[in-house]
């Protein structure tokens, strides 16, 4: 009895310890930021690697994305005699919520468990204490760039992926399934709100961003220097960052468009 | 670790497309592309009951969508709703005469306001009043109505 308490009270003050270390190195990322912007170039390469590499994946999920939705939302429509609606219907349900949540989804899946790995490998074939001995701080010549990258990514991506989902919409749905073509505009235009939707779509995609950007290259700094610790930080990111997000999501939706 | 130019370019054009997909959706999207109607004028109707009609429905004319709702208000004096509308400066052959009614697109769907093309020689101008009109139909009152006149009936 006496041990599973103790068991208890190790894990609590395991993962608030954590927690502490992740916000003294988020605090300690931030401050980089001073350095980084002098030197654009550490960026451009970051921007390379996560955002440039992530675009093909983005665009296509978020072509399927938007022609499933064309042809789901049209049988259901249909029922109620509600075809015009088809366009609302996408571009709302791309612009809130599927656009920032799924392209975080497969950005943590693409990106974030990258960065993991390699920031976590550099700690484990030790370049981050060369740097340190070389009077260099691997925080802010490797950490920041990567994080700065990963928050400006984030929105253009989620961004991309709602444009090109509701590209697809307007092919299955008025190529395909014969909607009229104005009113699919007309519809979406009436019913999405730039202020409410569309902004508040790219805050959530920056939040994302962040939080995504914020695990992965918390869990590879934070690794146990092995390859086993890599792997078990690798997945750590995955599964943390979609629970984040999707925990991140509820709290922003009620926040933005509930009325709580 | 070279710095390439490639590498430029490509996250240029990544960035460059980000950016054209939030204008895309900007005004494409939303409604803020269908703000810029700089040639419009405003036409004003009284309605005894504007029923669920809201800032930016549809004015339409035989169907044709001529322009959007942009303020309704209340009278205070008189308690109708005054409901002003701005029409695309294209349609400025619309009778003065014409008469304005609220419908409902479908039985559950949004409302607007349909314009009937009276026989007038004269035409709507900016700031003319549309004096013909019908309201909203409410459907509660209508099945409140219908059961009353049933009730008497027997």
């Amino acid at each position: 009895m006496l041990e599973l308490l103790e068991q208890l009270g190790k894990t609590t003050r395991g993962s608030f310890a954590k927690l502490g270390r992740a916000t003294f190195f988020l605090m300690h990322t931030l401050t980089g930021v001073r350095e980084i912007l002098p030197r654009p170039s550490l960026l451009i390469k970051q921007m390379y690697s996560i955002g440039v590499l992530s675009f093909l994946i983005i665009a296509i999920s978020g072509l399927f994305v938007g022609m499933v939705l064309g042809l789901q939302g049209y049988y259901i429509l249909s029922d109620f005699g509600a075809e015009e609606s088809l366009g609302l219907m996408v571009a709302a349900s791309l612009v809130r919520e599927l656009g920032p949540v799924v392209s975080a989804l497969l950005f943590a899946g693409r990106a974030g468990s990258a960065l993991t790995a390699e920031i976590g490998l550099m700690k484990a074939t030790e370049q981050l204490s060369g740097m340190e001995m070389m009077a260099v701080d691997p925080i802010n010549r490797i950490i920041t760039p990567r994080f700065l990258a990963g928050l400006i990514s984030m929105p253009l991506l989620a961004a991309i992926f709602s444009s090109v989902g509701v590209m697809g919409g307007h092919m299955v749905g008025v190529g395909m399934l014969g909607v009229d073509d104005g009113a699919f505009w007309a519809q979406m235009q009436n019913g999405i709100d730039f202020n409410e939707d569309i902004i508040n779509g790219v805050i959530k995609s920056v939040v994302f961003g962040f939080v995504v950007s914020w695990i992965a290259l918390f869990e590879g700094y934070d690794t146990i220097p092995t390859s086993e610790g890599v792997s078990r930080a690798t997945t750590r990111t995955v599964v943390n960052s979609a629970f984040s997000i999707l925990g991140l999501d509820f709290i922003l939706t009620a926040l933005m468009f509930g009325d709580i | 670790m070279q710095h390439s130019k490639t590498q430029d370019t490509l996250v240029g054009l990544f960035v460059a497309i980000g950016i054209a997909a939030l204008f895309y959706m900007a005004l494409q999207i939303s409604n803020l592309g269908s703000y810029s109607n700089s040639d419009s004028f405003t036409v004003s109707a009284r309605f005894q009951n504007s029923g669920g009609l809201k800032v930016k429905s549809p004015v339409s004319v035989a169907g044709v969508k001529v322009g959007r709702v942009s303020s309704i208000t209340l009278d205070k004096e008189s308690h109708e709703a005054i409901v002003e509308m701005q029409i695309d400066a294209r349609y400025d052959n619309l009778p003065d005469d014409s008469s304005a009614s609220i419908y409902t697109a479908g039985l559950l769907g949004e409302q607007y306001i349909s314009l009937d093309p009276g026989a007038s020689d004269d035409y709507l101008k900016n700031k003319s009043k549309i004096d013909i009109t019908s309201s909203a139909i409410v459907l509660e009152e209508m099945i409140g109505k219908f059961m009353m006149n049933k009730a008497e009936g027997k």
